[in-house]
C-alpha cells in the first residue's frame, strides 16, 4: 500500500532540474508526480516513477545525495469536501502531514491522486481504509 | 608518566638571564654570518647592521629576513658557512616546485639539535626507560634521525622501524612491549585501526603504549582525541613542532601539560609579524613565526619566515618550564585571506566541519567585493539522504555550520550547501579558496 518516492536534494540553478529529469528520461524511466520545495539555495526534488530500483541505482551511480521514502497515494473522492474529508479523518486520529502534493490521473477514470508523506504511515492506512478513503497500490501508481 | 626536566638550568632559567643569553648569542651568530656567509654579509652591509651595533634583542629587527626561497635561489650549498669537510650530515626537503631546500649539520650542529630533541621528548613524558618505535620514513627526511638522535640522548631504547610494513610494526610493539611511537597522527591512528582489526589474534591488552610524539602534519583536538581513544589505555598524545631549515623537529614541543609547545629559547630566538606588512607584532599577538637559529653554524638561519602562523605565550607553565609556549599552527601565511580586516585561514573552517557526518570533507571558500563590503560563502557538500524529509532539518544544518564557522572566524559568512562531487578535486595541495575580490 505504500508508494516509493525519491527525493533528491539538489542545487537551485539554472538548468539543474533539466539536467536531472533529462538523466532519467535518458534511462527510460518515467515521472508520474513531482514536487519541488526550495530556498534561493537548494532545493529538494521529490519524485515517482514507473521504476524506484532502477532510479535508485542510477542516482547512486551518479553520486547524488537522495533518500526513498514509503508515502501514500489517496485518490480523492469526486466531490466538493472530498479533501477535506480526508484531512478531518487524518487530524481526528493525531496525525499530521509532513507534506503532500497532487496531480490528475490520466487515465479513463479521471480523478485528482494526492501524495502524503505521514510520520506513521502504518496507522494512516488504518484511519484512511476505516473512513473509506481509497489508496493506490503501488503497482497502480507505477503504471499510471 | 616523567615530569622530568632534561636541562633545567635551561629550561626553568629566569626570562632576563635567558634574554642577555640570546642577546649574546645573536651578537655571536650576526658575527659569524657576516664573516662567513657571503650572502648574509652582502645582506647585512645593505642594511647597516654590524654585530657590535646590536644592542638589545629588538635590534634584531634591523635584519632583513631570509625566506625559502633564498635557500632555493643558493641551492644547493650557498648559504652555507662552512667546507663540506665540516659537515657531518645533508638533508633535504622535497621540494615539489623548484629546487628542493637543502640544509647541513656540522657536529656540532648535529650535538644541538640532539639535545633540542631531548629536551621535547622528556617534556612529552620519554625516559631512559622508554622503548621508542620510530615510524617517520628515514631518508632525507628530517623527522626520523632527528627524533632517533633525540630519542638516543636521553638512553631511551630506539626501535628505526621506519614507515610502512604495518602488521609488522604492530608485532614489534607487541614483542617488545613498545611504549611510544613516533609518526604522524593518521599514521598513528591507521596503527591502531589495524590493531583493532587483527584483535582476534592479538587483544588489545598486549599493546604497552603509552606516549605518541606526533608532528610532521597538523593533528586538531578531534583527531588527537581519536587517536586516543582508539589506542586507549591512557595513550597520550603530544605535538612537536620544527622544520629541516631550523634542524629539524625539536624547535618546540608539549609538555605533559599541553597547553602549548615549548620553545628551546636559548637556542631559537622566535618573533611574530604581520605576514603582510612584514611589521614585528607585539608579544602575544598571532603572526607569521619568524625564527633565528641563534647556535646553528653549518647553515645559519637569520630571521626565517615559517610562513606558519601561530601566537607565543611568554608566561611561566605548571609544569615549572619558564620557557614561552608556542601555540599549534593555526595556518600558513600562504593561505591566509584578510577578510574585512580579519584574518581567515580555510584551516579555521577546516577544523569547525570535523564532526559534522553530514557533508563531505570537501569545502570551498569564495570571497566576493560587494559594494565595499568583501563576503566569504563558505560552500560544502550535502551528502546526507535522510535529512530530505524534513526541509526543516536541511536548514537546520545549515544553520548549525553557520555557527559552527562564524563562532571560529568572528566574522559573518554565507553557507551553501552543494551537491555531492560540485566542489573540485585537486591532487596534492587542494585549492580551497576562490578569490574573486579582484576581478
Ligand atoms: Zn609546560
Amino acid at each position: 500500500m505504500f508508494i516509493k518516492q525519491i527525493s533528491i536534494f539538489i542545487e537551485n540553478k539554472a538548468g539543474r532540474l533539466a539536467e536531472i529529469t533529462a538523466m532519467l528520461a535518458a534511462e527510460g524511466i518515467d515521472i508520474r508526480a513531482l514536487s519541488i520545495s526550495d530556498t534561493t539555495d537548494f532545493g529538494i526534488l521529490r519524485l515517482i516513477v514507473n521504476d524506484p530500483p532502477k532510479a535508485e541505482k542510477l542516482l547512486r551511480d551518479k553520486g547524488l545525495t537522495f533518500s526513498i521514502t514509503n508515502v501514500i497515494a489517496v485518490g480523492l473522492p469526486d466531490r466538493p469536501g472530498g479533501l477535506a474529508e480526508v484531512m478531518q479523518a487524518l487530524a481526528g486520529s493525531g496525525i499530521s502531514v509532513e507534506y503532500m502534493y497532487a496531480f490528475l490521473t490520466p487515465q479513463q477514470r479521471r480523478r485528482a491522486c494526492i501524495i502524503m508523506r505521514v510520520e506513521d504511515t502504518e496507522k494512516t492506512l488504518q484511519v484512511l481504509q476505516q473512513a473509506r478513503v481509497e489508496t493506490l497500490r503501488e503497482e497502480e501508481v507505477y503504471s499510471l | 608518566m616523567s615530569n622530568k626536566i632534561w636541562n633545567p638550568e635551561r629550561e626553568c632559567m629566569r626570562r632576563a638571564d635567558l634574554e642577555a643569553l640570546q642577546l649574546a648569542e645573536l651578537k655571536d651568530l650576526v658575527d659569524y654570518c657576516d664573516r662567513n656567509v657571503p650572502f648574509y654579509h652582502k645582506r647585512l652591509q645593505e642594511a647597516g647592521v654590524t654585530a657590535d651595533k646590536i644592542k638589545c634583542l629588538s635590534d634584531i629587527q634591523y635584519i632583513p629576513y631570509t625566506t625559502k626561497q633564498d635557500l632555493r635561489d643558493n641551492y644547493p650549498f650557498g648559504l652555507f658557512s662552512v667546507p663540506k669537510k665540516d659537515l657531518v650530515r645533508i638533508h633535504a626537503s622535497s621540494g615539489t616546485t623548484g629546487n628542493p631546500t637543502v640544509v647541513g649539520y656540522t657536529r656540532e650542529d648535529l650535538d644541538n639539535w640532539s639535545e633540542q630533541v631531548a629536551r621535547i621528548v622528556t617534556a612529552a613524558g620519554a625516559t631512559d626507560e622508554t622503548v621508542v618505535q620510530i615510524c617517520f620514513g628515514y631518508g632525507m627526511f628530517t623527522g626520523a634521525l632527528g627524533l632517533h638522535y633525540g630519542l638516543e640522548r636521553i638512553g631511551a631504547t630506539v626501535v628505526p622501524t621506519s614507515s610502512g610494513n604495518t602488521e609488522k610494526q604492530l608485532k614489534f610493539m607487541r614483542d617488545f612491549e613498545t611504549d611510544a611511537v613516533v609518526a604522524t597522527p593518521s599514521y598513528c591512528l591507521y596503527l591502531a585501526e589495524a590493531a583493532h582489526e587483527l584483535a582476534d589474534k592479538f587483544p588489545m591488552e598486549q599493546y604497552k603504549l603509552s606516549l605518541g610524539l606526533l608532528g610532521s602534519e597538523g593533528c586538531t583536538p578531534e583527531m588527537r582525541t581519536q587517536i586516543e581513544e582508539r589506542w586507549g589505555n591512557g595513550f597520550f598524545v603530544t605535538d612537536n613542532y620544527g622544520m629541516s631549515e631550523l634542524n629539524g623537529p625539536g624547535m618546540s614541543g608539549e609538555c605533559r601539560c599541553r597547553n602549548g609547545m615549548h620553545i628551546c629559547e636559548d637556542h631559537f630566538l622566535c618573533e611574530i609579524i604581520d605576514a603582510a606588512s612584514g611589521q614585528v607584532l607585539d608579544k602575544g599577538a598571532t603572526g607569521e613565526l619568524v625564527v633565528t637559529n641563534l647556535t646553528k653554524r653549518a647553515i645559519p638561519m637569520l630571521r626565517y619566515r615559517t610562513k606558519d602562523i601561530t601566537n607565543i605565550n611568554y608566561e611561566p607553565c605548571a609544569c615549572g618550564r619558564t620557557t614561552a609556549r608556542m601555540h599549534k599552527i593555526i595556518g600558513r601565511s600562504d593561505d591566509m585571506l584578510k577578510i574585512r580586516g580579519v584574518n581567515v585561514f580555510p584551516s579555521q573552517v577546516e577544523s569547525a566541519l570535523i564532526g559534522i557526518d553530514q557533508i563531505s570533507p570537501h569545502y570551498q571558500l569564495v570571497v566576493r567585493r560587494e559594494g565595499f563590503a568583501d563576503t566569504l560563502e563558505v560552500r560544502v557538500e550535502m551528502i546526507d539522504g535522510s535529512l530530505l524529509e524534513k526541509y526543516g532539518e536541511l536548514e537546520a544544518l545549515q544553520r548549525r555550520i553557520h555557527h559552527a564557522i562564524k563562532t571560529i572566524l568572528g566574522i559573518e559568512i554565507k553557507v551553501s550547501l552543494v551537491e555531492p562531487k560540485t566542489i573540485e578535486r585537486f591532487t596534492g595541495k587542494a585549492k580551497r579558496v576562490i578569490d574573486l575580490r579582484n576581478q
